[in-house]
């Protein structure tokens, strides 16, 4: 249950987290408010995170967090679990600015599958630099006509020798304009899933034009729209097996929903605290904000929703760290999770009024960040159908 | 060679201090305690100079509560490479300390002694110094650069008049300044391994120390409130208002 309504109270105790998480906890929160919440509102306006932030996370080993020790990680221990990453998860949530977590935890997405599927070669190739925050890693596999869709993507890679020549777009790209390496999904083979492999790019080869796109939010990530025209890739950096991609892509999916939902949870917590300083200090009509019926009905409302969530995703973090595969709860738990988000940014805007609508604070950043949650990393609409097919309906 | 870093725990330099209504002390309350700002550049310049080659083993000593565990996991998070807590719940006075820390450095034999030049609770800048006369140990005080060589340091102080540069013969006491490092932000593998690294459990008693405090504080106040000031029109108004408050 919550125990006060700042952004630490709002957290339902964890029956998984032990002293371990707290140690974690609070190195990452003083590191964060060191190096990142001070300058959240000035990067954001300024499109982009510094390149030296990323070394500086790296010697720290917030980028390495969970990553194998052999190419400078921390490794996967009683010190590092699943609730580790949901800690980690939350304190960059904690600073409201999504597009910093984006930018700089993009490898979360690009670097898994080369870790899991790539050879050995390639693993050292790339993972000891991006760990180290010298060079970055993007996902590569929304495609103008294909996003959820991933069976039906049409970008072609053509085997041609000791190298691929591969032709298409991709859309939506974190980080894709920034980013040296791509982890590409391309289609080598015939039609459907199985025609699928996962392709590493170089970004600075011949033939790709990277453009970046404007968001409403996130302003501190760029997303690309990339374009590939004959662009050649030694096969050696085909990533696993010939028109076996699919899986890898797909097994990304877990991590990154668990990911997202407890960084949208984290949110929601933000969007209380802020809400509950500011009613607690406002007065009208001769008295508190916060002691209008209206708005105190608001604050549990959304007590309610993030104490619910959030014990759903210990639930959920639990069978993965069992070694489940939970998809249906997942998947509705990112729905939860995102929906709750939603809710939370509106009524505390609510109660904020118009301080709620003015540019450099938490809450507004988080507004603008509500889409991004509820469709990236797969849209409420395919989590719920998603959900519904493994539950055989 | 080994380097004994003394660390204290206090309240965090960001808390904003409250007196306790009965004026027996300040309130330390569910406030936030960190290592001493002093202690936590000794810990990063003993680092530094294990780094460099200049010494092999760091031992962290602190004098305080169970909780000071977590100001010493602190320093062996920074790279140190083991602990000593001496537990009591008592507030030691400096000389209670330097006579508990002449006890440990007569136990460990290590090569200097490099510690904060004060904590910034009590402000008393006394506990260097007086552990280097109750060992008869050369001291060099208020530490912006440290270079050691052989079996001899170099220690440059800043003074009035610009920078000294003290030669004292090992082993002795050094006190660190503020802007003798800057003192990193220790790694997130870093703190996890720090709690595996051995912390040995002691008190007073088995050091023989008698800590029971020699001073009486007699009131602890709030300093005086900052009252507003006033714009003058010019000197000669300046001058005028000086006068009438004695000042000149």
């Amino acid at each position: 249950m919550a125990e006060g309504l700042d952004f630490d109270g709002l957290r339902p105790r964890s029956p998984f987290m032990g002293e371990s998480h707290a140690t974690w906890r609070a190195a990452l929160r003083r590191w964060i408010d060191a190096h990142i919440m001070p300058f959240a509102a000035e990067w954001d306006e300024a499109g982009a995170v510094p390149r030296e932030l990323f070394v500086q996370a790296g010697d720290f080993g917030l980028l390495g967090a969970g990553y194998p020790e052999a190419y400078g990680g921390t490794g996967r221990g009683p010190d590092y679990d699943h609730f580790h990453g949901i800690v980690t998860s939350e304190e960059l949530s904690r600073v409201g600015a999504g597009g910093i977590t984006a930018a700089l935890m993009v490898h979360g997405i690009g670097l898994p599958p080369i870790l899991a599927l790539g050879s050995d070669e390639m693993k050292a190739r790339v993972a000891p630099d991006v760990l180290a925050g010298r060079r970055q890693i993007s996902l590569a596999i929304t495609e103008p006509d294909a996003g959820s869709d991933v069976a039906n993507l049409s970008t072609r890679a053509e085997r041609r020798g000791d190298h691929y020549v591969v032709n298409g777009a991709k859309l939506y790209i974190t980080g894709g304009c920034t980013s040296q390496w791509l982890t590409t999904a391309v289609r080598t083979g015939g039609p459907g899933a199985g025609g699928v492999s996962l392709l590493l790019i170089d970004a600075a080869s011949p033939g790709i034009t990277r453009l970046p796109l404007k968001k409403q939010g996130w302003w501190a990530s760029d997303t690309a729209q990339i374009f590939f025209q004959d662009v050649e890739v030694p096969v050696e950096n085909l990533i696993g097996p010939e028109n076996g991609g699919f899986f890898g892509i797909m097994m990304n999916f877990n991590s990154e929903r668990l990911g997202m939902a407890s960084g949208a949870l984290a949110s929601a917590r933000v969007c209380v605290e802020e809400a509950v300083a500011w009613a607690r200090e406002r007065r009208t009509f001769g008295k508190r904000l916060a002691d209008h019926q209206v708005i105190r009905h608001k604050v549990a409302e959304m007590v309610r929703r993030i104490s619910a969530g959030t014990a759903w995703l210990d639930q959920c973090a639990w069978q993965v760290a069992q070694g489940g595969t939970p998809v249906a709860d997942l998947s509705l738990l990112k729905v939860e999770a995102t929906n709750t988000l939603e809710f939370c940014a509106r009524e505390a805007s609510q109660i904020l009024g118009g301080a709620s609508y003015m540019r450099g604070a938490r809450l507004e950043r988080i507004y603008r960040e509500v889409r991004v949650n509820a469709i990236g990393g797969g849209s409420e609409e395919i989590m719920r159908d998603l959900a519904a097919r493994q539950l055989a309906l | 060679m080994k380097l004994l870093v003394p660390v204290k725990r206090v309240i965090d330099y960001n808390v904003k201090v409250r007196v306790k209504p009965d004026q027996t002390g300040v309130d330390l309350a569910n406030v936030k305690m960190s290592m001493n700002p002093f202690c936590e550049i000794a810990v990063e310049e003993a680092v530094r100079l294990r780094e460099k080659g200049a010494a092999s083993e760091i031992v962290v000593v602190s004098i305080g509560p169970a909780q000071a565990q977590e100001t010493i996991r602190t320093a062996l998070a920074m790279g140190a490479d083991r602990g000593i807590l001496i537990q009591t719940d008592q507030d030691v006075e400096p000389l209670g300390v330097a006579k508990l820390l002449k006890a440990v450095v007569e136990a460990e034999a290590p090569g200097a002694v490099v510690m904060g030049k004060q904590a910034i609770d009590g402000d008393n800048n006394a506990t260097g110094q007086m552990l280097a006369a109750l060992l008869g140990w050369p001291q060099a005080t208020f530490a912006s650069a440290i270079t050691i060589t052989g079996d001899s340091a170099e220690v440059t102080r800043e003074v009035d008049g610009g920078l000294q540069t003290l030669k004292v013969a090992l082993p002795a006491v050094i006190t660190a300044d503020l802007r003798l490092n800057e003192p990193r932000f220790a790694s997130l593998p870093n703190i996890m391994k720090a709690k595996k690294k051995p912390i040995d459990m002691k008190t007073p008693a088995d050091f023989g120390v008698d800590v029971a405090p020699r001073l009486t504080v007699l009131k602890v106040t709030e300093p005086p409130k900052r009252e507003g000031g006033a714009k003058v029109a010019d000197a000669a108004e300046l001058v005028g208002k000086l006068k009438e408050a004695g000042v000149i």
